[in-house]
């Protein structure tokens, strides 16, 4: 293997101490909104309105979050057969499904308290229809109060001001209004700007450290590594001083690695030798995420640039959260996550991750859960295919559903697809490992 | 002479059946600068595109005959088959002649199509058209106002003319007349279900699809005349609302086979774009406004618009159980449907709560096996014979 000597203690950075002391005192606020009296909103990950939430001085509890917490913890395969046991088909969304599952039986938090009904469903439909008829469902069986912003999609791959517009309006007349309602807080645009300064700063630290896999080696793993990275910009963190110091702090230990000329950190240490940089496409499998990460850092494959990395938010290519036009930044923001790009830019973005950080092959992890990331991907990885040359590869898994992960599977389409990437190298065909 | 059931049933089943859309084409020869654009489910304003002297084509998959040799390699296995079927019909030149393709707001499968038509055919016009799920005239109806207005620009370049609001209003005119017959026919089908099978009914929907709108006027007004006229035996059925088919269709036999175990099928949710819009749009005035209006305030209620007050979710359905005098629900669903398939539980639940009975199953437009839909069919038949 490549990674260091296998250690049970791997010593951890400062950035990771830190953000694990963010996410459980969040958690013991959010389980203990019922003796405070603290106001709850749910909200998705794409077009997450953080800051906006945090002027209302209410907590933010993300459904996704709680599903991608409870794959990891082995947990949400139960939950998923108990949603299906009450009606939910078994060709729908396993996040909705294992959301369902958990509040059925009783929404334990990750600190053994249970998670409170939110006091606000703020439907943030960006980027996947499934979130319309997630909140929905909950709707239904909860009878939560529900506000709904809709975001519609850049069909032709650009935000237009008609959609802009519809977005900030619908944010003026009736989110605010939901959340001034639920809360009993005036709505104070200074203080939104004021979050949304915090947010900036975060995002440029984030940026810097999502480029610098553009080194060889990469001192990160921009997939693995990535989604621990985005934890706090994604979620209820953006546009708090906690998130603005995470990312210096991350920053500062990037740099070092850099200087280093230092590899990965891999949950067994350091990878020392960088053999393959892949891009890649869709989420991660949670249910098994250490040992599909294992059957990379292994191999000596190390992504450098993901898609996933992006659904919270494409900050990489320009776009700042800006204090000078709150409700407007807050439009651009939910139009111009990942999902909600047409298949076009998609590729496009792809094409220029695969040359900036000169990649060797291109990556799909194909989610079966998920028709907003999954419909079309064939096709993305062919377009890549033809414009860069490199070779790519297709998996296919699930996020949290265990009956999806086929281990063996996935270790031997991965072990194919490297080979193929060495006999490129060599001057060989690249026909893709589909 | 007035036609027999059976020719019209004939012509339609034709249409039906042809793959090559050989009507269409034959539409687009008769005239040179003729232009033809194409639509998926569920809804999209075909007045603006009528307006502008284009033929308006509802493109709804494969079907069951279609063999998909091509579309298997754009899709996994786990996304439902309209979208394979299609990517098939186009890869294999039946749809060559579309200068236009529209994909509407349902779903993230068609959404996503919408921009593999722009990479897979960079010369047709194709637009993935958005509506608004905000019901407010000065919130989505301005959204969606703009959004039209963007419609009919790129329809113009299509068709290379412009379109007046004057040809808009006139569209308008033809297509509520084109949805009054709708009405009639569905409405005729549930005074006398027996004088108007469901898979007659269906085929005369599907020419609607292909054919211009005042000849499927006209068609659905003879097909009126002649089921009124046919002397057919009303048989002991159970009468159903079929729900969840708004997408990819069922094979037709599925439709067949409901009827044949026993279940009327007195509304259901195919091609919705005939009924979206209830009743007359207005013709006075600014015409985009009027659509939008239409669209915000009356229009057919799915899986595919929000419901913003909780307490109405599944209420419609509800609702057309009792104007349509019906005993029962059959959720017959595309496999891998998210729209469907997530909002089934929230219908079920409102059709519970108001004590309907309801059975549910999946296809795909390929279904061989009928076997087991009309076993479940059946069942369910003869238990709400039983309980009536
Ligand atoms: S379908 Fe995809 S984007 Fe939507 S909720 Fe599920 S995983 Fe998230
Ligand atoms: S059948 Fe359902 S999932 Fe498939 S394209 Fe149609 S609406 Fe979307």
């Amino acid at each position: 293997m490549n990674a260091q000597a296998a250690s049970q203690d791997v010593i951890k950075e400062p950035s990771m101490l830190k953000q694990k002391a963010m996410i459980a005192a969040n958690f013991d606020k959010l389980t203990s909104a019922n003796e405070t009296g603290q106001k709850i909103a749910a909200t998705y990950v794409p077009g997450n309105l953080n800051e906006l939430i945090m002027c209302f001085d209410m907590g933010n509890n993300l459904p996704e979050i709680n599903a991608i917490n409870n794959g990891m913890r082995k947990k949400s395969g139960a939950m998923i057969t108990e949603a299906e046991k009450q009606g939910h088909s078994e060709d729908v969304c396993t996040y909705v499904k294992a959301d369902i599952g958990n509040m059925s039986r009783g929404a334990i938090a990750p600190n053994g308290k249970p998670m409170p009904v939110p006091d606000l469903l703020l439907l943030s439909y960006t980027g996947c229809f499934t979130f319309m008829k997630w909140f929905e469902l909950l709707r239904d069986q909860y009878g939560c109060e529900t506000t709904m912003l809709h975001v519609p999609y850049e069909g032709d791959g650009k935000i237009t001001q008609n959609m802009r517009d519809y977005v900030v309006k619908q944010l003026k007349e009736d989110v605010i209004p939901a959340l001034e309602k639920v809360s009993g807080v005036k709505f104070d645009i200074d203080r939104l700007r004021e979050y949304l300064r915090k947010s900036a700063a975060a995002e440029d630290n984030l940026v810097w450290v999502l480029e610098s896999a553009k080194n060889k080696p990469s001192p990160i793993d921009a997939y693995f590594g990535g989604v621990y990275y985005i934890g706090p910009i994604f979620t209820a963190f953006r546009g708090t001083d906690d998130a603005v110091e995470y990312y210096k702090l991350l920053r500062t230990e990037i740099e070092a690695r850099l200087a280093a000329g230092k590899g990965p950190i891999t949950p067994e240490g350091e990878l020392t030798e960088e053999k393959y940089r892949l891009v890649v496409e869709g989420p991660p499998n949670w249910t098994s995420f250490r040992d599909f990460w294992k059957m990379f850092y292994d191999e000596g494959a190390v992504v450098v640039a993901s898609t996933y990395t992006k659904v919270g938010g494409v900050y990489d290519q320009g776009f700042r959260h800006d204090p000078d036009h709150p409700l407007e930044s807050l439009a651009d923001y939910c139009l111009g996550c990942y999902t909600n790009r047409n298949l076009p830019g998609r590729v496009d973005l792809i094409e220029k991750y695969m040359k900036e950080y000169q990649a060797d092959g291109f990556l799909v992890n194909s989610i079966k859960s998920c028709n907003s990331f999954s419909a079309g991907q064939l096709l993305i990885m062919r377009e890549i295919e033809t414009r860069t040359g490199k070779p790519a590869a297709f998996i296919e898994t699930d996020l949290v559903d265990p009956r999806y992960f086929s281990a063996a599977n996935v270790k031997n389409r991965l072990e194919s697809y490297f080979q193929m990437i060495d006999q490129k190298r060599k001057g060989g065909g690249s026909a893709a490992a589909a | 002479m007035s036609k027999t059931v059976t020719e019209i049933v004939d012509r339609c089943q034709a249409l039906f059946e042809d793959l090559n859309f050989t009507s269409a084409r034959e539409w687009k020869a008769a005239e040179p600068g003729r232009k033809v654009v194409g639509y998926m489910p569920v809804y999209v304003p075909r007045e603006i595109i009528h307006a502008g002297g284009m033929l308006p084509l509802g493109i709804l998959g494969g079907g069951e005959a279609l063999e998909v040799i091509h579309g298997d390699a754009y899709y996994q296995s786990y996304i439902c088959r309209i979208p394979r079927s299609t990517i098939e019909l186009a890869i294999t030149k039946r749809i060559d002649f579309v200068d236009g393709m529209l994909f509407p707001s349902i779903c993230d499968v068609i959404r996503n199509l919408s921009g593999m038509w722009k990479l897979m055919f960079p010369k047709v016009y194709a637009r993935y058209f958005d509506v608004p799920q905000n019901y407010r005239d000065d919130i989505g109806g301005n959204y969606y106002v703009e959004e039209l207005r963007e419609l009919k620009e790129g329809l113009e370049e299509v068709a290379g003319r412009t379109i007046t609001d004057e040809d808009i209003r006139r569209s308008i005119a033809v297509y509520n007349e084109n949805r009054r017959l709708v009405q009639e026919v569905y409405d005729f089908r549930t005074k006398q279900p027996w004088k108007a099978p469901s898979w007659e009914v269906y085929l005369l929907m599907r020419a609607g699809m292909v054919l211009p709108v005042e000849e499927h006027t006209q068609l659905m007004q003879d097909y009126l005349a002649a089921a009124e006229a046919e002397d057919r035996p009303m048989k002991d059925n159970c009468r159903i609302i079929l729900q969840g088919s708004f997408c990819e269709q069922p094979p037709l036999n599925l439709v067949k086979s409901i009827e044949l175990a026993g279940c009327y099928i007195v509304d259901d949710d195919y091609m919705l774009v005939t009924r979206w819009l209830l009743g007359d749009c207005p013709v006075d005035g600014d015409p985009l406004r009027n659509l939008a209006s239409k669209f915000l305030h009356e229009s057919m209620e799915t899986a595919a618009k929000y419901e913003p007050d909780g307490t109405r979710k599944g209420q419609y359905l509800v609702d057309a159980v009792r104007d349509r005098a019906a005993e029962g629900v059959i959720f017959a669903a595309p496999s891998f449907c998210d729209p469907a398939l997530l909002d089934r539980p929230m219908l079920a639940n409102a059709l519970s709560r108001a004590d309907i009975p309801h059975i549910s199953f999946k296809y795909a437009e390929n279904s061989g096996q009928m076997q087991p839909i009309r076993e479940q069919a059946g069942t369910f038949a003869d238990t709400i014979k039983l309980w009536s």
